[in-house]
């Protein structure tokens, strides 16, 4: 398994090569550059893909490789280390990640020609991609924080891609300032993790550690805020949405498929420590999750801009696969069976198939917005006989996501809802509700596209137009993906068939063979489908008769959640209100006028002192003899008196 | 060579080019002179450097290495005394790096270049012999002739209010100094008054005996204090924001890349390794002042609006983390303070090359006046991006390894106060990320607003060199920390196992243990 | 006989008057006077101290006499020093040689 070196070598020299000589190359060379070492990568990710799970099992599960591990930089009894670690997780992120980057590199060529920085954009692309890499094969947790801050850099690098436009500007500073406020947790997380285990590598070694000591507990769960602020769990989400200003391809690659789902990962990770020491803190995961997973909703039923709508379901999608993580409870009655941990295996299914279509969603959005000009529903509607490709791969990525069986995240949502249910019906109920509203407005979001009232003078004027082959052949090679997954997984469950996801991923590493709880997937499908019903009563037609009433009806309540519930202005309000002008500013005037002041104040002292005593250095010599002379009578005096 | 000359050498090139500047007629000749001495420089501490692996390879295992003694004024026990170990190798380099760059940085400075070059030099023989020597008199000497320059540095080619500022920097810097004097009296009596050998007094050989603790306590303060104001200890950094803004570019370089670690390493090696028992029993205080500094700069760096107070704020945050993981006290955290040293040095002369650079084309540091030069002078704007983000510790580059390691040394300490100061420190990775983005998205990037600052160029060939040597540095060191790192360890663990060894172990008069 | 002490009183006077001059004339040629009458007292109770207390030693008269050489000699400097004074500032008040201080 040497070559995986490669799979981060190769995108780290592109990233220098485009970086540094960028300026130089045509448009063409430098995109071709990205994406051929980026296609190198995939083949590279496949093939250990391929090696990796077709290699015989030990004792019933894969065995984990390192393939490279040395010392980067010691620390005391400690040592950070970097390498590559190979194991059913981390195989499967190769192959999301370079699957999804490969797609965003090809789309990319269509989607930014012409655009100033193009070269600029594929080197960012390529740092990304290495470092998200660099992170889902982290040998120990503080390479994988490494790469952390390496995939924030990047995803601040590419928000900001359009560096002239505000809005860019302070999306990206907001999404790294943000994910850096929950990353100084994960910090603290990894300080008490390396103390109190005596190392920061992923091989445990519990002899070292005091049982029951709430240490451990605690730094998984600082480590969790590290992880929700970077994946977008309320309420550190709100950077995501903002996020959307950066190129789309980029949303469809960092901010819908991979780096959002780094939290997720690194729970995943985790995952034996949470099982084993925190099982009671896992619950906090759950409710993070739960509560993210319906707000998001909730506010994507009311967004205008398809991007933002996209977002806010990537954090509602991403909350889903963090409430599968926590309801895994080994010793939790409903769940003592060997798949307690069912939860870990949906939840990763999820991040997989949810990676597929939701960067096909982000692509298409980006396709549309190519072709009109605009982010807003306002300017859309009707699109579906100038976009056939888009419109069709579109749909299917909205049935997908939707769990309409037979498309892929039916599989995964409702094996995550199956999960929910053996944890707390209460659980299992919301979830399948908030499945039922990502139902919802994915086709609220669908139909104002492709159905709905067409913004004609807008069309009159520019007619909109299918995008070129390279942007539309990743839209068909991820709905391919989407679409056979679902069906041989769907088809699986039900069928009771091997080898599918299960198989490979797992929470303990052995086989499990999916198959569906009768009840649960009628239910869920029988809701997704209400709820799309619901969606095409309301937007399909010319005129949305029921949707005006309901605004008319409830304006608060959607003003309130278009302002996705304020809490934007309560961070504004957090940040420039009370850390500027309370805490900073504040500051620097004491600094300027107390501190310096004190100095100041001593330089003037010694400076009026001075001036007060150099009277006495006349320099007239009469004052001197004076002096002197009174000087001799004192003591003419004191001899002859005392 | 000789040891003595080996060492001695980085004291004798700035005296032959100082020779040299006198002697230069022309401005070519100037340059010629500086460029061939601070190569020359360079390559000596590069080759020192692997001298000094090659002997540690070699089996060697004592504290110093190289070490030489001539006598000088033996009525006072004052020997010019030269000796390195793997904390002044590191900070050698590091000078002669930043002395080098530096150069190039002040390319086309104007007018008296060549007197502004002969303090420049003067400056920098000081930095480096007090590097090199391990005799406290010496050490002090040294330290003074590094200070002096700047008065005339600032005064003289300065921008601003630079009479005031310099006066500021030389008075406070003075006044530390004079409080430094009484610590290494203090010290040089309290051993018994036979020798001013650091070695010496530490092993308690050579005539020295040990120092009382009470007597410790009085002079651990001053000396700390004296160095700390150099190492921009709170509340003693004041004379860093106006005297690093009325600077030339390549003073405030030097000063912040390499005069502020004089403050640092002086009070690891003086203050700390000679009066353990006091570092120990007085640490605490010492420890809430610099935590205070790490955190007080980020936040008073979030709200200026000259790039040159941004910067000096942030160096006395980056600083203050310096001294706060040399208190921190254990080896780990020293070695980070030492990476911290290094790290800090590279970016922020980085940081003062670029806004020299920058100021120099726009005439203004002001950021409300300043935006869109990315798009004017993209090199300049791209190098201040990394520059930034090697400030913010992103991976990769200087500043993340040396943070790292302060904190995960810091968090060795076992008692809550230390843990709650580490946490309290590591807040300011946040604070440094606002102040750094807020900048970055200030003046670089956006619209163009200032009609005149369209027709600006980018950086000349000069700047580009000094530049790109800067940041392939601060790459190196945060790509591949491990020799570094080494090389360090090599160097602090003595010290700090010292420290460590002294009879107090927990401090009795802190009142938050 | 005359006693001692009219002289004493004599050479007192002289003494203090020279000092009071000192003090507070403002013209340097005035001073120099003032200077040449301490002096003179100083001689005075020289030799009269070696005339009444130690007639047979001759010490006393012997440091008058350098005491008068020297006066002389300083009251040549000093002419010296006012006339170029008075060329420089055309004035020789005390108050106008403040430049020397600086």
């Amino acid at each position: 398994m040497e070559y995986t070196l490669f799979i981060l070598l190769l995108p780290f020299l592109s990233f220098l090569l485009l970086g540094v000589w960028g300026k130089w190359l045509s448009h063409k060379v430098a995109g071709l550059i990205g994406t051929l070492s980026l296609a190198a990568v995939t083949v590279l990710s496949y093939m250990t893909a391929w090696t990796y799970f077709t290699a015989d099992r030990v004792g019933g599960i894969y065995e984990t490789l390192v393939p490279y591990n040395f010392e980067w930089l010691p620390m005391g009894s400690l040592h950070f280390d970097m390498g590559i670690m190979l194991d059913p997780i981390s195989v499967m992120m190769l192959i999301v990640i370079s699957t999804v980057s490969l797609m965003v590199h090809i789309y990319s060529f269509g989607y930014m020609h012409g655009e100033r920085g193009f070269q600029r954009y594929y080197a960012f692309l390529s740092l990304f991609t290495m470092s998200m890499l660099g992170l889902v094969v982290a040998t120990n947790i503080f390479q994988m924080y490494l790469f952390w801050e390496l995939v924030g850099v990047s995803s601040y690098l590419l928000i900001g891609f359009y560096f002239t436009t505000p809005a860019a500007i302070a999306a990206s500073k907001k999404a790294f300032i943000v994910t850096r406020f929950a990353d100084m947790f994960f910090l603290v997380g990894i300080l008490i993790y390396g103390y109190y285990c005596k190392s920061f590598g992923f091989d445990f070694d519990a002899a070292g550690f005091a049982e029951g000591s709430f240490m451990l507990p605690t730094a998984l769960v600082l480590m969790f805020i590290g992880g929700a602020g970077k994946s977008a769990m309320f309420p550190l989400h709100i950077w995501l949405p903002d996020a959307m200003e950066g190129p789309t391809p980029v949303s469809a690659l960092i901010h819908a498929a991979t780096m959002v789902v780094a939290g997720v990962y690194q729970i995943a990770r985790l995952f034996p420590l949470w099982i084993q020491y925190a099982p009671e803190s896992l619950s906090i995961v759950v409710w993070v999750g739960a509560f993210t997973a319906f707000y998001a909703a909730a506010v994507a039923c009311a967004q205008s801009d398809i991007k933002r709508v996209l977002a806010f379901s990537t954090i509602s999608q991403i909350a889903f696969m963090m409430v599968a993580l926590g309801v895994c409870m080994p010793g939790h009655e409903a769940v003592i069976d060997a798949h307690g941990s069912l939860g870990y295996m949906a939840s990763m299914f999820h991040l997989f198939t949810h990676a597929m279509f939701k960067a096909c969603l982000f692509l298409g959005a980006g396709c549309i917005i190519h072709a009109v000009h605009s982010n807003e529903m306002s300017a859309m509607g009707g699109l579906r006989k100038y976009m056939p490709i888009t419109h069709i791969t579109f749909l299917i990525s909205c049935l997908a996501i939707a769990g309409i069986p037979f498309f892929s995240g039916f599989s995964s949502k409702d094996e995550i809802i199956t999960a929910c249910f053996n944890y707390s019906p209460v659980v299992g109920w919301w979830m399948t509700g908030v499945a039922a509203m990502t139902a919802f407005y994915m086709f609220r979001l669908y139909f104002g596209i492709f159905w709905g009232t067409e913004n004609k003078e807008l069309h009159a004027h520019h007619t909109p137009h299918e995008a070129p082959l390279t942007m539309t052949l990743p839209l068909i090679v991820l709905t391919v993906i989407t679409v056979g997954v679902g069906v041989y997984t769907t088809l699986g469950g039900f069928l009771e068939w091997g080898g599918s996801f299960g198989s490979f991923v797992t929470a303990n590493g052995e086989d499990y063979t999916i198959h569906f709880e009768k009840q649960v997937a009628i239910t869920s499908t029988v809701m997704a489908i209400l709820a799309i019903a619901l969606a095409t009563y309301i937007y399909k037609g010319e005129k949305q008769p029921v949707a005006d009433r309901m605004y008319a009806a409830f304006p608060r309540l959607h003003r309130w959640a278009y302002k996705r519930f304020y809490m934007d202005e309560v961070y504004q309000f957090i940040t420039h209100r009370i850390i500027f002008a309370r805490v900073s500013k504040p500051i620097a005037w004491f600094d300027r006028h107390i501190v310096d002041g004190f100095f100041d104040f001593l330089a003037w002292g010694t400076h009026s002192l001075s001036y007060q005593i150099r009277n006495l250095q006349s320099g007239s010599v009469q004052q001197y003899a004076l002096v002197f002379f009174l000087g001799i009578l004192l003591v003419v005096f004191s001899v002859l008196f005392f | 060579m000789s040891n003595l000359l080996l060492l001695s050498i980085f004291v004798l090139i700035p005296l032959v080019m100082l020779l040299g500047l006198w002697a230069a007629r022309t401005l070519n000749q100037v340059r010629g002179v500086m460029v061939a001495g601070s190569t020359a420089l360079l390559i000596h501490a590069v080759y020192l450097t692997f001298a000094f692996l090659a002997a540690r390879e070699g089996g060697n295992t004592d504290v110093m290495l190289f070490h030489d003694c001539v006598e000088w004024f033996p009525a006072l026990h004052i020997n010019y005394e030269v000796g390195v170990d793997g904390i002044s190798v590191v900070m050698l380099l590091l000078s002669a790096v930043i002395v080098f760059t530096g150069t190039f940085a002040s390319w086309k400075l104007q007018p008296l270049t060549k007197e502004y070059f002969l303090w420049f030099t003067l400056l920098s023989m000081g930095v480096f012999g007090f590097f090199i020597t391990i005799d406290m008199f010496a050490m002090f000497m040294f330290y003074e002739i590094a200070l002096i320059p700047m008065y005339l540095l600032i005064g003289v080619w300065g921008s601003g209010r630079k009479e005031y500022s310099a006066m500021k920097l030389t008075l406070m810097l003075m006044g530390g100094s004079a409080f430094l004097m009484m610590g290494i009296f203090g010290i040089f009596f309290g051993a018994g008054g036979n020798t001013m050998n650091i070695l010496h007094i530490a092993n308690h050989t050579g005539g020295a005996t040990a120092i009382p603790l009470a007597q410790q306590c009085i002079w651990f303060p001053m000396a700390f204090v004296g160095f700390g104001v150099l190492g921009a200890l709170f509340p003693f950094h004041t004379w860093s924001p106006d005297g690093h803004a009325s600077a030339p570019t390549a003073v405030s370089m030097l000063h912040a890349g390499v005069l502020m670690k004089l403050g640092g390493y002086g009070c690891f090696r003086i203050a700390m390794y000679l009066l353990p028992d006091a570092a120990q029993e007085l640490g605490w205080i010492f420890l809430i002042l610099t935590g205070i500094s790490v955190v007080y700069g980020a936040f008073s760096a979030c709200v200026q609006t000259d790039l040159k107070y941004i910067n000096a704020y942030s160096s006395v945050s980056h600083c203050g983390l310096v001294l706060f993981a040399i208190l921190m006290l254990t080896k780990t955290s020293c070695t980070g303070a030492v990476l911290q040293m290094l790290s800090h040095g590279l970016m922020t002369a980085l940081f003062f090359a670029l806004i020299g650079m920058i100021y120099g084309r726009t005439h203004t540091r002001d950021i409300r006046e300043l935006s869109g030069l990315m798009r004017i002078m993209p090199f300049l704007a791209v190098c201040y991006v990394i520059a930034g983000l090697a400030n913010l510790g992103l991976p990769g580059l200087s500043g993340f390894v040396a943070e790292m390691t302060i904190f995960v040394g810091s968090f060795e300490n076992t008692d809550t106060f230390h843990r709650v100061l580490t946490i309290a420190a590591c807040t300011s990775i946040v604070i440094t990320a606002v102040y750094i983005l807020r900048l970055v998205g200030k003046i670089l990037y956006g619209t163009c607003t200032n009609k005149h600052h369209l027709e600006l160029t980018d950086a000349t060939w000069d700047e580009r060199f000094a530049v790109i040597c800067l940041i392939l540095a601060v790459a190196g060191l945060g790509m591949a920390p491990l020799w570094v790192s080494n090389v360090i360890t090599d160097g602090v663990a003595p010290i700090v196992d010292h420290i460590q060894a002294a009879a107090h172990h927990v401090s009795t008069c802190n009142p938050f243990m | 006989m005359i006693h001692i002490e009219y002289i004493l009183i004599i050479s007192a006077v002289m003494m203090f008057a020279g000092i009071y001059g000192f003090l507070t004339r403002r013209s340097t040629l005035a001073i120099l006077l003032s200077i040449e009458l301490m002096l003179n007292s100083a001689d005075i109770n020289f030799a009269v101290f070696n005339r009444m207390l130690f007639p047979e030693g001759h010490e006393g008269y012997l440091f008058s006499l350098f005491t008068i050489a020297i006066a002389a000699a300083e009251s040549a400097v000093a002419i010296a020093i006012m006339i170029n004074l008075y060329r420089m500032f055309t004035s020789i008040g005390v108050e106008k040689l403040k430049n020397m201080k600086w």
